[in-house]
């Protein structure tokens, strides 16, 4: 399901006598099949722009294209599930979506809201607390006895229960410990190569090095950069202006630079930064 | 809202008195003279204050139903011997309509005084002023400081519960929810989704909230000094002494 962006426009209006630019004439492409990272400074449009691909706002001018589905300032409120079913969400700080007085209820509840028949979604329930690294024996728990990071663990079950064809996740892994973040992400890879899209929004660079196929940057409602993590990082222009910063495998290979190192490309992740460092080692 | 103007700058314990001697007084006018004038002296303010217009529209929008509602009743349910119009138990009447008048006046002068007050005020400084205004009760052992405190967190609360409740909504649309669909019990059911979250979340931003201010050593109790001090100036004194010309006016065109 290929997800296309054209000349989106949303400003939020609110009660509040203030209001703000969320989008500014938005264009992008958000390939099927793909792990998409979108990054960008603290209020700069990013979950705006993730929350106009399941209709939870619409755009004030534009139109977006979610496989066939159109949605543009017209769209009616009604007959959204369908698409909704297909773009899962992860939000920033899922846990706090859990109610129900069981796991196994929370999970289910996406599913059956979808139409997806109790004895399926329980089915659902089981397979996905195992995919997030949650023993079978949670299902029966409350969501509400669980640490933050499993409560997290049990959500994005809840999201991945329901099927979806493209997942987006809005900050995913802020707040957890380095190796419960690292089981998340490789849990998320491994739903892509499950054919689903991935987008990601984050503020690690390190997690769009090791992860994404395709990067956006993002900056004062606008989309400024976008293509591939290597030539994202490579770009000294946007680095310049401030817009992102390097992941730390480029930064060593910056500091290494200074003492007579040479990398055509700035390595991004620690697999090419040690190989380009044995290669310059051995090669002299 | 932020902005400057002789109101901003006015004690938030003058504005907040003001505001409610004046809602009083909405209801001392009799006549058109009076209304006119109350009205004259209302937009008078709303220029002082340099508050865009639009925002008292905005005010009244929430409004809406309830005072068209309420103006219709009295326009066709006033009872009159000589009626201009008359359809079983509707009535209209040239008496109905005056009064339907007056109260449509009403509501645009209490909703126009109380939106000026808390477009010109901060919630903080509103807490603040009713705190002072509430001290004398002291004597009675009525606790003044912490119906204070409990105001302003209450105050601090509401949009933080506002957004806690679209980020929980937001969350369970994209799990399918959905809300103003199908019949009653189906849209009451909607919103336990969001109100059991809601409820945790709110309890534990309020545990919190204790275990933040004990730890910075709060006490309720006496003795306790005020980072924002509120100032009593001349302006407020001239204030005080143009709504007793105000009021006088007012009586002098009642009676009139
Ligand atoms: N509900 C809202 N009402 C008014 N303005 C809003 C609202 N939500 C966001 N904005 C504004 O829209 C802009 C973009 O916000 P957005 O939440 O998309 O940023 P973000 O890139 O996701 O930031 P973060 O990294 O902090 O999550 C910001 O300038 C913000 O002030
Ligand atoms: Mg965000």
């Amino acid at each position: 399901m290929q997800i296309e962006f054209k000349h989106v426009t949303h400003s939020y209006e609110s009660n509040n006598p203030m209001s703000g630019l969320g989008l500014a004439d938005v264009s992008c492409t958000i390939n099927s099949g793909k792990f998409t990272a979108i990054v960008g400074k603290t209020g700069s449009g990013k979950s705006t722009l993730v929350r106009h691909i399941n209709a939870l706002l619409k755009p004030t001018s534009g139109e977006i294209l979610v496989g066939e589905r159109k949605i543009t300032s017209e769209t009616n409120n009604k007959n959204l599930k369908p698409l909704r079913k297909n773009v899962g969400m992860v939000f920033q700080f899922p846990e706090s979506q859990l109610f129900e007085d069981t796991v196994e209820k929370d999970i289910m509840f996406g599913p059956q809201n979808f139409g997806v028949p109790e004895k399926d979604a329980k089915e659902a329930a089981q397979e996905m607390i195992d995919v997030v690294g949650l023993g079978s024996e949670y299902l029966q728990k409350s969501p509400f006895d669980l640490s933050g990071g499993q409560m997290r663990r049990v959500a994005i079950a809840g999201v991945l229960a329901s099927d979806p064809e493209t997942i987006i996740l809005d900050e995913p892994t802020a707040g957890l410990d380095p190796v419960g973040r690292k089981e998340i992400m490789d849990l998320f890879k491994e739903q892509q190569k499950n054919g689903k899209t991935i987008i990601l929004i984050t503020h690690n660079m390190d997690d769009v090095a090791n992860y994404a196929d395709e990067m956006m940057v993002m900056h004062d409602s606008q989309i400024v950069a976008s293509g591939t993590p290597k030539a994202v990082f490579n770009d000294q222009e946007l680095l310049d202006k401030n817009y992102l910063t390097l992941p730390q495998s480029a930064i060593f290979a910056q500091k290494l630079q200074a003492k007579n190192f040479h990398f055509d490309q700035l390595p991004i992740t620690i697999s090419e930064l040690t190989t380009e460092i044995k290669q310059q080692i051995h090669g002299d | 809202m932020p902005g400057d103007s002789l109101i901003y700058r006015l004690d938030p314990r003058v504005k907040f008195l003001i505001t409610f001697y004046f809602i009083g007084i909405v209801f001392l006018a009799n006549n058109v003279a009076s209304y006119a004038f109350l009205m004259v002296f209302v937009l008078f303010a709303v220029l002082v204050s340099k508050v865009n217009f639009i925002f008292f529209i905005k005010g009244l929008r929430p409004m809406f139903w309830l005072i068209l509602f309420t103006v219709v009743l009295q326009a066709f349910f006033t009872p009159s011997n000589h009626p201009i119009w008359h359809w079983s138990f509707l009535t209209l009447s040239k008496e109905g309509l005056v009064i339907a008048t007056y109260i449509f006046m009403r509501f645009i002068l209490i909703i126009f005084i109380s939106t000026l007050l808390t477009l010109t005020t901060t919630p903080i400084e509103i807490s603040d002023s009713i705190e002072s205004i509430l001290k004398p009760l002291r004597v009675i052992k009525f606790p003044v400081t912490q119906v204070a405190l409990m105001l302003s967190i209450a105050l601090r609360f509401v949009p933080l519960l506002i957004d806690e409740t679209t980020k929980i909504m937001d969350a369970q649309r994209a799990r399918g929810v959905d809300f103003g669909e199908g019949g009653l019990i189906k849209r009451i059911k909607a919103f336990v989704p969001i109100l059991i979250p809601l409820f945790v979340s709110s309890f534990s931003i309020a545990y919190d909230l204790a275990i933040a201010m004990e730890s910075r050593g709060y006490k309720d109790g006496q003795g306790r000094s005020k980072y924002r001090v509120l100032q009593w100036s001349m302006r407020d004194n001239w204030t005080i002494v143009f709504m007793a010309g105000v009021t006088i006016i007012l009586l002098f065109l009642r009676s009139y």
